[in-house]
Order: C-alpha cells, then structure tokens, then sequence
C-alpha cells in the first residue's frame, strides 16, 4: 500500500482548479458506457471471459494513442486493500458496487485523475471524465477523445437501431451520462429548492443529493443529470442539460443577491456560527461537517467571509469523508475516533489558511 | 469467494465447463445456481445443473412447479430468460437486444420516449450506417414535403439522395 499515485494526494488535482461558475458549479462529468464484442456482459460473464476482457483493456489502453494524453496507470482491483478501493470511491474514481463486486475489475487512470476508465463494472468499460466547474461541452470532448481511441482498439457492441448496447436499458443509445455537481445554499435556505427540483425533473433530467440517502441532500450538493440516452445525439443531450443547468445557476444567484440585500442577521449568524464550529470543534461527523462547509462556502462566495479561499472549502469537502480520514491516519478508526480526527483535520486546515492570508496582507 | 452471478453470497459450487476447447469456470451460491435451473451462461445446449445437482442435494424437488413455462423467451447466446431479465433489470448480452426486440421497443419507448439511436457511431460501421441514416433522414423530409405538396422542394431533397447514393458507391467500391 502507498505506492499508488491515487493514495499520495487526498484532493485530485483536476478538482484544484478554478473552472467556470465555480462559485455554484463545483465539477462536471460525463460518463460513456461501453461493452466489446465477443462476450457476456460482466454480470453474466464466465471469470475466464472477465479476464479475457480485462486483459483487452489493458492491451488497448497501453498502445501509444491513449499514452498520447498524459501519463495514466493502470490499477487492477484485486492488488488494493479496502482502504485504497474506499480513496478511490470517495474520489468519485470508481463506483461503490465496482470496488465491492467487480471480479477482474481494473481502472485506468489518468495522472490528474480527471479521466478513469472502469473496466469489468456493470459494462464491460465505463469511461469517465471530470472537469472543475461548469465545463459541458469540453468534458464531454474529452471523454469522446478517449472512446475513439479505445474504439480504433477494440469492437464495440453497438446496433443501428439501439446504438451502443449496456447491460442496462436505461444507458442504450449514447450510453452517456453528463452531469454537474450543483452548490445551491440559497435556494435551500430560499425554500426554493423542491420548486426548482420538481421542475428539472420535469424536463427529462434527473436531481439527486450527492451525499447522503435518497432524497436528502447534504451540504447543499446537488448532481443534475440527463435521463434519456436512446433517440437524442450527445450534443443535444449536453446541450439540453447545459440550458437547464446555466438556469439553476441564474436561480441561485438571484437568491443570493436578494439574501445580500435583505443582510438577514439570521443568515450571518448561520454563517460565522458554522465557521466557528470548524475552527474549534473537537468532535465532528461527517453529516455536520458538510453542512457546517456548505455554510461557509456560502459565505465566502457572498463576499462576508474573507481571507479563506474556496479551494480550500472544496477540499475539506472531500477530506473529511470516512475513507480519506482512515487514509491519512492510516489505519481503520472507529466513528469516534473519526469524528476527533475530521474535527482536527479541518482545525489545522482553517488555521493554516488564516495564517496563509494575513501572513500575504503584511 | 463470492457468487459470481449475485456477487454478494458466498460461493459453494465451483465446476468448471469446457465447451468446443474453451474453458469455464463457474463460482456460483446455491440460491444463484438454484433460481438458475438449467441455465448456465455460455452453454446453449447439453449441460443442466439440475443433473448435476441433483444428487447433491434435493433439487428436483425445489424447482418443480416453480417456472416450468417451457416457451419462455430466452436469449440463445447468454442463456437470459425475459423473465430473469424483468427482475434484474440487466440484459446478458449485446444479442439480448436482438433476441429479445420485440418485447423492448414498448420498453425503451417508457424509458427513453424514443426507440432509435441518434447519437455517435463507432468507427468501424461509421462510413456505410453514416450513409443510410443520412438518406433515411432525407426521404423523410422528402415525405413530408410532397404531403405539404412542396413539390420542388421534394425534387431538391430527390436529388440530394441521388447524390449521396452514388457517393457512397463509389466509396464502397
Ligand atoms: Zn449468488
Ligand atoms: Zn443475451
């Protein structure tokens, strides 16, 4: 363990980045699921004919087409601890299932981590790539970039009439999925949001909290996605979404103006409150660390906080999920051990950013 | 080990099969290998579990009577019934969407409003698919224009199409 890239830096270098509209848009994806010829899809392939795919792959991928892009590597499931699948998956590198269930499982890797390429998930590849910020069309060049070049290697199962063929009917067709991960304090604390949400869902797009069970959305994140892949092109798709998306995007920041003009003390209340909760908190769990993030991150993109950049928001959004923490420490750590060690965590990485921005105003 | 097929029990059956030279091992629960029957993936003909299970424990007795609907739809190549894809909700294989076509339009209608793919196509079909959609596309404007008795407009889309044919002759030859 610790000699993968993946493990060194807890925040993937793509995320640190400033991407357009980053202030509400913190990262977009697309995904393109693809199967080859010649065998099963995973669920019901023989280990021989999983293996048979994965060494495919991992021919494909280490012709010089692909090197082209930057350094990758190339990591298979089975050579990881728990630990290391569990960075992975935190990282939105790979799928929870895939990191529990894959068998011949791999993932191709890029230096940045901004593309992986799962192979042996549901589909025989999942081809995923992640930009900071409100990046559609230019994320979703990328992945398309990296199909074709997989695509002079390998045959895909595709149909004229259903396009390219997955395990699952509702992937059919481009077999993409584009979404943007939304930050939308404003219209929760606005009561805005399940208007908002209602009338996405309304136009063939999918809304989901990105953590947290079902419908509850922690920290005020929120994936956007399309539904359809079967009957529209991918640019339609990306297009569509980014209409949708660049609303939302307009509603959240009309009702952050109008809580800047209404100066609610309430509001700054929350705000500072939170703020000095992670600057002391001693014990702190994962649920409260995100919405107490979410708050401040609020109130530094409102221009009340200053001196603290988002970046460093955005990282202790990541950081302070269970897997991450155990990394750090190394070892497993109980929930109250976890919890200390979170609280601790984002202590030393408040105060350094404090001492960061006075030391730079002297 | 876990079950290869439910991925999450452990598995208690391992054989393995070889068929025409190729060799296959299966890893399944006996819950997996039980709901199965005789259907093992990869195996079109000649090997039933139930044969050999049977004298492992009390398998007859177990199926019998459960899913006995011997015209059930089932995908030739991966050995998936419509039924066991209805609870899964996954296809086996990329001629599942073939062998199960007519039972999928009305699906992919509810899924996706639509039933025909519009989007990028793979290189190796690209030229000659990239052809068709093409005039398929055209003649359809072509319909549509001699209903609205465009008439020279039709005649225009006529000769796009012609045109377009003898491109793809030439390039095909
Ligand atoms: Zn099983
Ligand atoms: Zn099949």
């Amino acid at each position: 363990m610790g000699t993968h890239e993946f493990m060194k830096q807890p925040v993937s270098d793509w995320m640190k980045a400033e991407g357009p509209d980053s202030d509400i848009v913190i990262s977009t994806r697309v995904r393109l699921a693809r199967n080859i010829t010649g065998a099963p899809f995973p669920m019901l392939c023989t280990n021989f004919q999983a293996l048979d795919v994965f060494e495919k792959v991992e021919h494909a991928v280490s012709l010089p087409k692909l090197q082209e892009l930057g350094p990758f590597e190339w990591v298979a499931l089975n050579d990881l601890d728990p630990l290391e699948k569990k960075a992975l998956v935190e990282k939105h590198l790979i799928s929870p299932n895939f990191a529990s269930e894959a068998r011949y499982g791999a993932v191709f890797l890029s230096a940045n981590e901004s593309i992986s390429v799962m192979v042996n998930e549901e589909d025989h590849l999942r081809i995923q790539c992640l930009s900071s910020g409100f990046q559609l069309s230019e994320t979703f060049q990328k992945a398309s970039c990296i199909d074709d070049a997989i695509d002079s290697k390998l045959e895909y199962a595709f149909d004229e009439k259903c396009g390219y063929l997955t395990s699952c009917p509702t992937n059919v067709g481009t077999g993409m999925r584009a979404s943007v991960m939304m930050h939308l304090p404003a219209l929760v604390l606005m009561k805005q949001i399940n208007h908002m949400v209602h009338a996405v869902t309304q136009v063939g797009l999918a809304v989901r909290g990105i953590y947290g069970e079902g419908s509850e959305a922690l920290g005020n994140l929120f994936q956007i996605s399309n539904q359809i892949t079967l009957g529209q092109s991918e640019e339609e798709i990306i297009e569509h979404l980014y209409q949708v998306a660049s609303q939302l995007i307009d509603h959240e920041r009309q009702a952050r103006e109008r809580m800047l003009q209404a100066n609610n003390p309430r509001t700054i209340d929350r705000i500072f409150r939170s703020l000095g909760i992670l600057s002391h908190a001693y014990i702190i769990d994962s649920k409260e660390a995100l919405q107490r993030l979410s708050d401040v991150r609020l109130g530094v993109d409102m221009g009340y906080i200053s001196g603290l950049s988002s970046g460093v928001l955005k990282e202790l959004m990541v950081l302070t999920q269970p897997g991450f923490l155990q990394v750090e420490a190394g070892s497993a750590l109980s929930p109250e051990e976890r919890d200390m060690h979170r609280a601790q965590m984002i202590r030393q990485r408040l105060d350094q950013a404090n001492r960061e921005s006075t030391g730079k105003q002297d | 080990m876990v079950c290869q097929d439910c991925g999450k029990r452990p598995s208690t059956l391992h054989f393995t099969k070889i068929v025409n030279g190729e060799k296959s091992e299966y890893h399944l629960c006996e819950a997996c290998a039980r709901e199965k029957g005789d259907v093992i993936p990869g195996t079109p003909n000649g090997f039933s579990i139930h044969n050999l299970l049977s004298g492992l424990m009390d398998f007859e007795s177990v199926t019998k009577g459960a899913s006995k609907a011997p015209q059930q739809l089932r995908c030739d190549t991966c050995g998936l019934t419509y039924l066991q894809f209805s609870k899964l909700g996954r296809f086996g294989c990329a001629d599942c969407y073939t062998n199960f076509r007519h039972k999928l339009e009305p699906l992919l209608k509810r899924i996706h409003g639509n039933t025909s793919h519009n989007g990028k196509i793979p290189r190796r079909i690209g030229g000659e698919f990239r052809f068709k959609r093409e005039i398929n596309r055209l003649k359809l404007l072509m319909m549509q224009a001699i209903d609205q008795e465009e008439f020279e407009r039709a005649a225009q889309i006529r000769d796009q199409v012609r045109a377009i044919e003898s491109q793809w002759k030439r390039e095909m030859s």
